[in-house]
């Protein structure tokens, strides 16, 4: 209680602050990384240097000093053409299940709370459950029926979850949670009923359901980015707002936030950023849970460094979760919904288990 | 600065925890709120912190209706300590301290120095400055109790509601923090209410009592006319002996084995 101890703590803060940005900056260096080896490694190993090159090409005012050195060769087809799309998505997916945890973490004021909730996942099921199973038209150029149906049925179980729920900006979080669940399994229900008469199908339905990059284009990334963009965007103005709400309504309230407010717009961000990446990347489970955990753990709650953090280490863990799932026992390809639980489970308890050793 | 509520009434449906209650709080005055559990205290709190709209009645801030006024305008100018500080997350006392400048902060700004002059202002006061950077879920409850009452004093309110703001405390600590309500009330001439379950030290610090029994405003006025042999049996249902305390003067309630009323219930 000296003056020497009040110094502490302001300077506590500011060496706070400062590593808020170098943590941001040590996570976008290792995103950088992850895409380079991810881009190298496949069937055909593509070695660091010419990625770098290869990739750094395509960087405005960047390339100029880029000499011509690399050849235009093959490894430029399957770099830009093959493996970037699919590592471009496992960005924007694997960042917005991660952000859209850690808010609903935030909100929900409970670690187990997932990206899946609120029972988006199963609309996005039964709309590409259909989608594959009628062999749907596709009515978007370039885009196959399934992300398109899926994303239109996820919308609309959010909307029919909130409707059920009750009245706009008044539902209690209970009442959403539960309003989920039942929605879910109702949709579940429907969905297990057309896979059992689906035939053939069944198996790229499973796939489906495993969630899985493969077969996907620039034009997925393009169709899910908008959504995903936006709705990580508004989360990362709520932050603060996260902050407060997950220490309950009443004291939301007594510092100065409208809860019900703030509340319904983060879920409506969550959910519309989960929806997009769930339409065009399936259910893949663990990273909204995972990451956002993790990332709490070793950075600290506060939801302003917590959530960009999240997104940034969540398209980390999915670009190098689905670098494995198509390495590792090519040239099968895993789905990466099991990748990510496969490595997510032991490493979240290597972390847990070095934490607890840190502190003990 | 005045808190005034008039014929505040609040139900959950069936049960009416408060009834046709009026309140009202000056500044550096500090009120203390009692009755026995399920009284209407913690409701009635709620009702005057802008939380809970009553179905009867308003709550006026300087003659501005408290649940008109958003809860930023409201939580500059009114903090609470609520009961249980519920904190779901391993934050630093540091950082649940700085929350309370929330209602101070734009949206797109981050802390000024003057934020964290306040804050660290705040957590000496609290005595809490050599734990800044600890988490709050490796305090106990009495630290984290003053966690709270310095995010509340950071909000540098003009008004300050405490639900049982010693609950979880030791003697020591009571007293302590007591202390720092009271001269928070005559320095900074804030105005201070409190519910709390301890009569005797209510009657030590608070200028105004007021008794709330089944929902209704049962007594209101210094603590020597409020603490009255009738009160305790009739309110609370206990025969005690009721005493001077020898340094203050002011009135002291003994309590007696076996001084339960039959019609308690």
């Amino acid at each position: 209680m000296t003056y020497a101890t009040r110094g502490d703590a302001i300077r506590g803060s500011a060496t706070r602050r400062d590593r808020r940005k170098s943590s941001i900056v040590v996570l976008i260096l290792l995103l950088f990384a992850a895409v380079i080896v991810a881009a190298g490694v496949g069937a055909v190993p593509v070695p660091v240097p010419d990625v770098t090159s290869i990739l750094l090409k395509r960087v405005p005012v960047v390339n100029r000093w880029i000499s011509g050195a690399a050849k235009r060769n093959a490894y430029e087809t399957i770099i830009l053409r093959v493996r970037l799309p699919r590592i471009l998505l496992a960005i924007v997916v694997g960042g917005s299940l991660s952000g859209a945890g850690a808010s609903l973490q935030g909100l929900f004021g409970n670690p187990l709370a997932d990206p899946y909730i609120m029972g988006i996942s199963s609309g996005a099921a039964l709309g590409a459950t259909i989608a594959i199973s009628a062999r749907l038209p596709s009515i978007v150029p370039g885009l196959s029926s399934v992300p398109v149906a899926a994303f239109v049925a996820s919308v609309a179980t959010m909307a029919l979850v909130y409707y059920l729920a009750g009245v706009p900006g008044k539902a209690s979080m209970d009442t959403l949670l539960l309003s989920g669940v039942v929605v879910s399994s109702f949709l579940w229900a429907v969905m297990s009923f057309i896979m059992m008469r689906s035939g053939d199908s069944l198996r790229e339905i499973m796939m489906w359901l495993m969630g899985s990059l493969s077969n996907k284009g620039y034009t997925h990334v393009r169709m899910a980015f908008p959504y995903v963009v936006f709705g990580i965007s508004v989360l990362t103005v709520m932050a603060r707002d996260l902050n407060l709400i997950c220490l309950g309504d009443d004291e939301a309230r007594y510092l100065g936030i409208n809860p019900e407010h703030s509340k319904m717009i983060i879920m409506f961000a969550a959910s519309l950023a989960t929806a997009a990446s769930v339409s065009v990347g399936g259910i893949i489970g663990f990273v909204g849970l995972i990451v956002p955990h993790i990332m709490r753990i070793i950075l600290g709650p506060d939801h302003r460094l917590l959530l960009p953090a999240s997104v940034i280490a969540g398209g980390i863990f999915l670009v190098v979760a689905d670098a494995i799932a198509r390495t590792v026992i090519a040239p099968t390809e895993i789905p990466v919904g099991i990748i990510t639980a496969l490595v997510g489970a032991p490493f979240f308890f290597y972390v847990l288990r070095r934490r607890k050793v840190h502190k003990g | 600065m005045r808190l005034e509520a008039f014929s505040i009434s609040y139900d959950y449906g069936i049960i009416k925890a408060v009834d046709d209650v009026s309140v009202s709080l000056g500044s550096g005055e500090f009120v203390g709120i009692l009755g026995p559990n399920g009284s209407g205290k913690t409701t009635l709190l709620r009702v005057l912190s802008g939380a809970l709209k009553p179905q009867g009645g308003t709550v006026f801030l300087d003659g501005e209706d408290v649940h008109k006024m958003g809860p930023k305008a409201v939580a500059k100018k009114i903090a609470v300590v609520p009961q249980n500080g519920y904190i779901p997350f391993p934050f630093s006392v540091f950082e649940v301290v700085m929350m309370g400048r929330e209602p101070h902060m734009k949206r797109f700004s981050g802390e000024s120095p003057e934020d964290f002059r306040i804050v660290s202002n705040a957590m000496e006061v609290a005595g809490l400055t050599h734990l800044a950077q600890r988490s709050v879920l490796d305090l106990s409850y009495g630290e984290r109790q003053r966690v709270i009452v310095a995010r509340a004093l950071a909000q540098e309110p003009v008004i300050l509601l405490l639900d049982e703001p010693t609950s979880h405390l030791d003697p020591g600590y009571q007293i302590e923090i007591m202390d720092v309500f009271k001269s928070l009330a005559e320095s900074r001439n804030i105005g201070v209410l409190a519910v709390l379950h301890d009569v005797n030290l209510a009657s030590q610090y608070a200028d105004r009592l007021i008794v709330l029994s089944k929902g209704k405003k049962v007594a209101d006025g210094p603590p020597e006319e409020v603490i009255t042999k009738e009160l305790l049996e009739n309110v609370y249902g206990i025969k005690a002996i009721i005493g001077t305390h020898p340094a203050s003067g002011c009135p002291q309630v003994m309590l007696v084995p076996g001084g339960i009323l039959g019609d308690r219930r």
